[in-house]
């Protein structure tokens, strides 16, 4: 269920932090976030529900994060300059929350659940053996943009604990070898995935790992 | 919310009048009887989140914060015993050794809101591991810096920013220990559109995190006592439009 | 929609049930599908649609408990469609119908059937009065499944009550049943995968939250009108006052399901009582915020709210997960119904987003009830009006304490405030506001309805009624119960939970109740009754429900350190005394673990703890220390043999 992971918007809105000297940001000098971006318009009818209020932020920024996969710059400029919020104040609610990204996610996900049952049924093992295998530290994504190791606090499965979620389908009592086994598999055949999640990725850059 | 009923209540054994809008910190000011704070500044909101003005109140399961809580007739306030020091001297240790604090080198060495507290209470060696953090120093600003190393996150920026200034530059991001005052999108200082530069947060700022720059060691002095008078003309304006 | 319509649909729907041949149900709830329920419904359905001349009736249904051993299906067996097909007649008695089963509804197993409960359409007499229970299908399965009710003679042989359905400890008869079906399916080609309605599990659970899940699908509102539904919001509506009914609330001595345990009638009353109030802008900001509640055709004007918490954040705890998935309407009759006694028009429920299918499916759920006029606009014909929305979290912990909850509803950053004033009175916006959890709203149809005598005499004689429980961790029964308040521990883990799963037999060492805010009790403690007061004592907390068993491979300073270190993530930084406290808890411990603690440090984490217990701002860092102080009051032992130093001990 995280978001699809979209290498949509490119690096170009993340360096905003560059041009300073725009006094007051408006939609109409944001260019990708405004009524001519089909996936904005999510954004804009969040913010249109609340009656621009600043109690619809959160809202808001679920809505950005469905349609962009995470939330840039751009958008929080945006989100501030439709609903009068300071800056900071949406900065800091982005990372108050653990939901919301800041930066693209990887194509694929694993997430690894951390929560009390599957922690007592050796989760933490189990996330050690995945980590070592994927080079990969939990919260990281790889450098090629293909897989996002992430980790969770119960996804409510711990009846079949530990649970790890693959790209949305939750794998019950899981088992080291088997879920590296099927990351692997899952870059292999990346190209021809009709992928749930990654949506328009461009395609992978090779190395495929079967 | 002027004009509330009148209330009694004894603070230290000692009988005082309050209105029911007044905080126990303003009673007990008023009747000159000291309390210490760190995060409530007179004119800003009051959060509650420092925890150093912890009092004792009759009745409570535990001890609440003078600076947010407003009396009730016949409440019976303690604000100083061996058990009230002893919580408030580890809350300093703590946040003594969640940051990075040499105060020999400090602009504001012998003007710190903090050092004078460590000093009140006592303070002077910690018993829990200091954490040692790496935190980030902004002097992008051409006028002020901030060093987070020395910030208690009592959020007297923010809200000076927010409700006086009005620019709201400042705002706390992250959560828990990662979280840290950040100015508009966590850029640096320097480049944040919205600070108007007027310097009330370093005026504020109870500790060196927030100066002004080309001062050394021990130079900086705060003024913020003009604040409840910012804060009452404010009101006033914002009345008579 | 009006009561006689209400009834009408009702009707139908426990029609339309007797009049299939057979029924089927598929669990549809979130443990099940991640297994792969929905294909098996899917073949069944195929299955179904193929061999038109067999009369099924396939339905996705909620959770049945024992989800570690999901897809669970179950199959039952109408009598030929003759002179009992009165389905919903008001006069049949339930219990009359089928003699020789265990009627399913509580208001028997509490020996107490007042008159209100029995004139009415209980929706017991349509329930399945033949079932057999599946675990663990698969979708090559169905073919087989089919097959065998093909083969099946009309009569119900294999009768046993839908495993689910079993609210009582009617012993004398279940073990009629149990040897009646035991020769049945002997020779049964799924006979692997029957489960045995008799065991612990199900017998000795008593349903109110979780009443009808397994006749209920999550997805269509006649099927929760079959149940019962909206009966109680339109009796309210129609001949109730709201001081009655918070009345009945609180003689029932219902309390708040989400870990505190404040009466809720009482809850009720001060949110009665505040008078409406004008939502505020959104504090110290300049903005648009004019008017800052809710929607823009909405009026301006004094208002209360209500609301419910669905931020299930105990990690390990899947309830309130459970029943928005099964019988979301359950949960917004009951926001209903404390709206119309508060006096609120309006309602959040604030869910997890960690939760899609839940969202899902209450979003559905409210828009069929609106469509039906069960929520909006003049409810059900009277001049009373609710609107509810929903609003996701987004992955905080602290956002389940109300303060915190309200700060994120207004578009904040989640961090609590302190209290007073409570948001009874001063809450979103400003406005007197109703919070209470999901358990504690989807008890109040059943109140109504039954009585608050019947639920009353459930519990014991401060914690009234049933609690629902999400069983895990090192026990062969993994799932949901629900249990009467007072039963013991041994009976919870060891009967009911069935004891140490069969493949790593350790012996059982402790539960972990409350999550991150609750403790650990020893197994020698086990005969400790289930209530709020008894585990309070015990240094732990009833909490949402979570209770995670562990076995004796389990490391008590591990746990503690496992549960600090959660709270050191989730701390929302706001106070000092849990945000640097709670990791300077967490450094000690993993010093002892790692062997290189002192006797002095043990006297620094116990001063630490009660620190942060006494001066944290909110109840996370309040509760924070319990899992430590709990596991030293139980098992200090394990702590001082990690110990380096020992000089001094
Ligand atoms: C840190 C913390 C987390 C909480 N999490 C939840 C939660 O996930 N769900 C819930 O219903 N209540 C939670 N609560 C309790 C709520 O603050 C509140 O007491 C409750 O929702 C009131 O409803 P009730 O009276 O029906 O129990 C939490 C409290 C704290 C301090
Ligand atoms: S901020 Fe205060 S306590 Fe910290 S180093 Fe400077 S003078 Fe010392
Ligand atoms: S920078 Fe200064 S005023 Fe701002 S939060 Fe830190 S210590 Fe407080
Ligand atoms: S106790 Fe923890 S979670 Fe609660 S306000 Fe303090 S820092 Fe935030
Ligand atoms: S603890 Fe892992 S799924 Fe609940
Ligand atoms: S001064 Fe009261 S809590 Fe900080
Ligand atoms: S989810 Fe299917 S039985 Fe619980």
């Amino acid at each position: 269920m995280p978001p699809a992971a979209s290498a949509s918007s490119g690096p170009a809105d993340t360096d905003q932090a560059a041009t300073p000297n725009i006094p007051q940001c408006t939609p109409s000098n944001t260019p990708k976030h405004d009524a001519s971006d089909k996936r904005w318009r999510p954004v804009e009818a969040a913010m249109r529900r609340n009656g621009y209020r600043p109690g619809g932020l959160i809202e808001a920024l679920h809505a950005v994060q469905r349609s962009y996969g995470y939330i840039d710059d751009a958008s929080m400029r945006a989100l501030g300059a439709t609903m009068q919020l300071p800056l900071s104040k949406i900065y800091g609610v982005v990372t108050f929350y653990h939901f919301f990204h800041l930066k693209p996610k990887g194509r694929h996900t694993c997430v690894v659940c951390l929560g009390t049952a599957c922690y007592i049924k050796g989760a933490d093992r189990l996330l050690q053996a995945i980590s070592r295998e994927q080079q990969m530290q939990p919260g990281e994504t790889s450098a090629d943009g293909r897989l996002s190791l992430l980790t969770a606090r119960c996804v409510g499965s711990c009846g079949q604990a530990p649970a790890v979620v693959i790209d949305d389908l939750v794998q019950g009592q899981a088992e080291g070898s088997a879920i590296n086994r099927q990351l692997a598999r899952l870059n292999g055949r990346e190209e021809e995935r009709p992928a749930a999640t990654a949506t328009k990725g461009p395609p992978a850059a090779g190395e495929a790992r079967t | 919310m002027s004009g509330g009923r009148v209330i009694t209540l004894q603070i230290d054994g000692r009988d005082c009048g309050a209105r029911e809008e007044q905080t126990i910190l303003e009673v007990a000011r008023e009747n000159g009887i000291y309390i210490p704070t760190l995060c409530h500044l007179n004119g800003l909101h009051p959060v509650g989140g420092c925890r150093i003005c912890l009092v004792e109140i009759a009745g409570a399961p535990r001890p609440l914060p003078a600076c947010v809580t407003h009396p009730v007739e016949g409440m019976q306030v303690t604000t100083d015993n061996p058990e009230l020091r002893r919580q408030r001297r580890l809350i300093l240790e703590l946040m003594l050794a969640e940051g990075n604090h040499i105060c020999a080198v400090c602009v504001v060495n012998g003007h710190c809101e903090l050092q004078e507290l460590a000093l009140q209470l006592g303070v002077d060696h910690l018993e829990v591991p200091a954490l040692y953090p790496s935190r980030e120093v902004d002097a992008s600003h051409p006028r002020f810096g901030l060093d987070r190393n020395r910030c208690v996150l009592c959020t007297r920026c923010v809200r000076v920013c927010g409700e006086i200034e009005g620019a709201h530059t400042w705002d706390v991001m992250g959560r828990g220990l990662q979280a840290m005052v950040i100015s508009d999108l966590n850029q640096p200082w320097g480049e944040a559109e919205s600070c108007t530069g007027c310097g009330k947060c370093v005026q504020v700022c109870p500790t060196g995190a927030l100066f002004e720059k080309g001062k050394s060691a021990g130079e900086m002095v705060k003024r913020h006592l003009h604040l409840p008078l910012l804060t009452a003309m404010r009101r006033e304006e914002e009345a008579g439009e | 929609m009006t009561p006689e319509e209400l009834q009408r649909i009702a009707a139908e729907e426990l029609q339309a049930r007797q009049h299939a041949r057979h029924r089927i149900g598929v669990c549809t709830a979130s443990g099940c599908l991640s297994c792969g329920s929905r294909e098996v419904l899917t073949a069944i359905k195929q299955e179904a649609a193929d061999k038109p001349e067999m009369n099924l009736r396939v339905e996705g249904v909620g959770c049945m408990g024992l989800c570690s051993r999901g897809p669970l299906v179950w199959v039952q067996t109408n009598p030929p469609p003759t002179e009992t097909s009165t389905a919903a007649s008001a006069d049949a008695s339930p219990t009359a119908s089928a003699p020789n089963l265990p009627d399913a509804s509580p208001d028997d197993s509490a020996d107490i059937t007042t008159d209100a409960s029995s004139d009415r359409p209980t929706g017991a007499s349509a329930r399945a009065e033949s079932a057999l229970l599946y675990k663990q299908l698969t979708p090559d399965d169905a073919p087989t499944l089919i097959a065998t009710l093909a083969a099946a003679p009309a009569s119900p042989t294999a009768a046993a009550a839908p495993p689910a359905t079993t609210a009582e400890q009617t012993s004398a008869q279940d073990s009629t049943q149990t040897s009646a079906q035991a020769p049945a399916t002997g020779d049964h080609p799924l006979a692997q995968k029957i489960c045995d309605p008799a065991m612990p599990f199900f017998k000795r659970q008593v349903k109110v939250v979780l009443d009808q899940f397994e006749n209920i699908d999550p997805e269509r509102l006649e099927s929760y009108l079959a149940a019962d539904g909206y009966l109680a919001l339109l009796d309210c509506l129609h001949h109730r006052r709201p001081p009655e009914i918070i009345d009945e609330i609180t003689r029932s001595g219902l309390r708040g399901r989400g870990g505190g345990g404040y009466p809720t009638g009482l809850k009720w009353s001060t949110v009665a009582k505040a008078s409406a109030f004008v939502p505020q802008a959104g504090q110290g900001h300049a903005g648009s915020g004019r008017q800052s509640a809710g929607e823009a055709e909405r009026p301006d004007g004094p208002r209360k709210y209500v609301i419910c918490n669905a931020d299930e954040g105990d990690p390990g705890a899947f309830m309130d997960r459970s029943v928005l998935e099964s019988a979301p309407h359950r949960v917004l009759e009951g926001m209903a119904i404390a709206a119309y006694a508060v006096g609120a028009d309006f309602g959040y429920i604030y869910v997890r987003a960690e939760y899609p299918l839940a969202v899902e499916r209450l979003r559905k759920a409210i828009g069929q009830a609106e469509k039906q006029g069960l929520l909006g606009r003049n409810i059900g014909g009277s001049d009373f009006n609710f609107q509810v929305e929903i609003r996701l979290g987004a992955g905080a912990f602290v956002c389940g304490e109300e303060t915190a909850l309200l700060a994120s509803i207004e578009g904040r950053r989640g961090q609590p405030r302190p209290r007073p004033p409570y948001p009874a009175e001063h809450g979103l916006w400003g406005c007197p506001t109703l919070i209470n959890n999901v358990e504690t709203f989807a008890n109040v149809a059943a109140i109504i309805n039954r009585g608050a005598d019947w639920f009353a005499s459930l519990g014991t004689d401060k914690s009234k009624g049933t609690k629902v429980f999400a069983l895990a961790g090192k026990v062969a029964n993994t799932g949901l119960i629900e249990v009467p308040m007072g039963i013991s521990l041994t009976e919870i883990v060891n009967e009911m939970g069935g004891g140490t799963p069969d493949e790593a037999g350790g012996a059982i060492k402790a539960v972990q109740t409350g999550g991150p805010s609750g403790g650990c009790i020893p197994a020698a403690h086990f005969n400790l009754p289930v209530d709020y007061e008894s585990l309070q004592a015990e240094g732990s907390i009833m909490g949402s429900g979570g209770m995670i068993i562990m076995d004796d491979t389990a490391a008590m300073v591990d746990v503690a350190r496992f549960f600090m270190e959660f709270c050191v993530e989730e701390s929302c930084g706001k106070c000092t005394p849990c945000r640097v406290g709670t990791k300077q808890v967490l450094l000690l411990l993993e010093k002892i673990g790692r062997g290189e603690g002192r006797p002095a440090d043990l006297t620094q984490l116990e001063e630490l703890c009660h620190l942060l217990q006494q001066t944290s701002l909110c109840g996370l860092g309040q509760s924070a220390a319990n899992p430590v102080l709990s596991t030293l009051r139980f098992f200090r032992r394990e702590y001082v043999e990690l110990l380096a130093g020992e000089e001094e001990a």
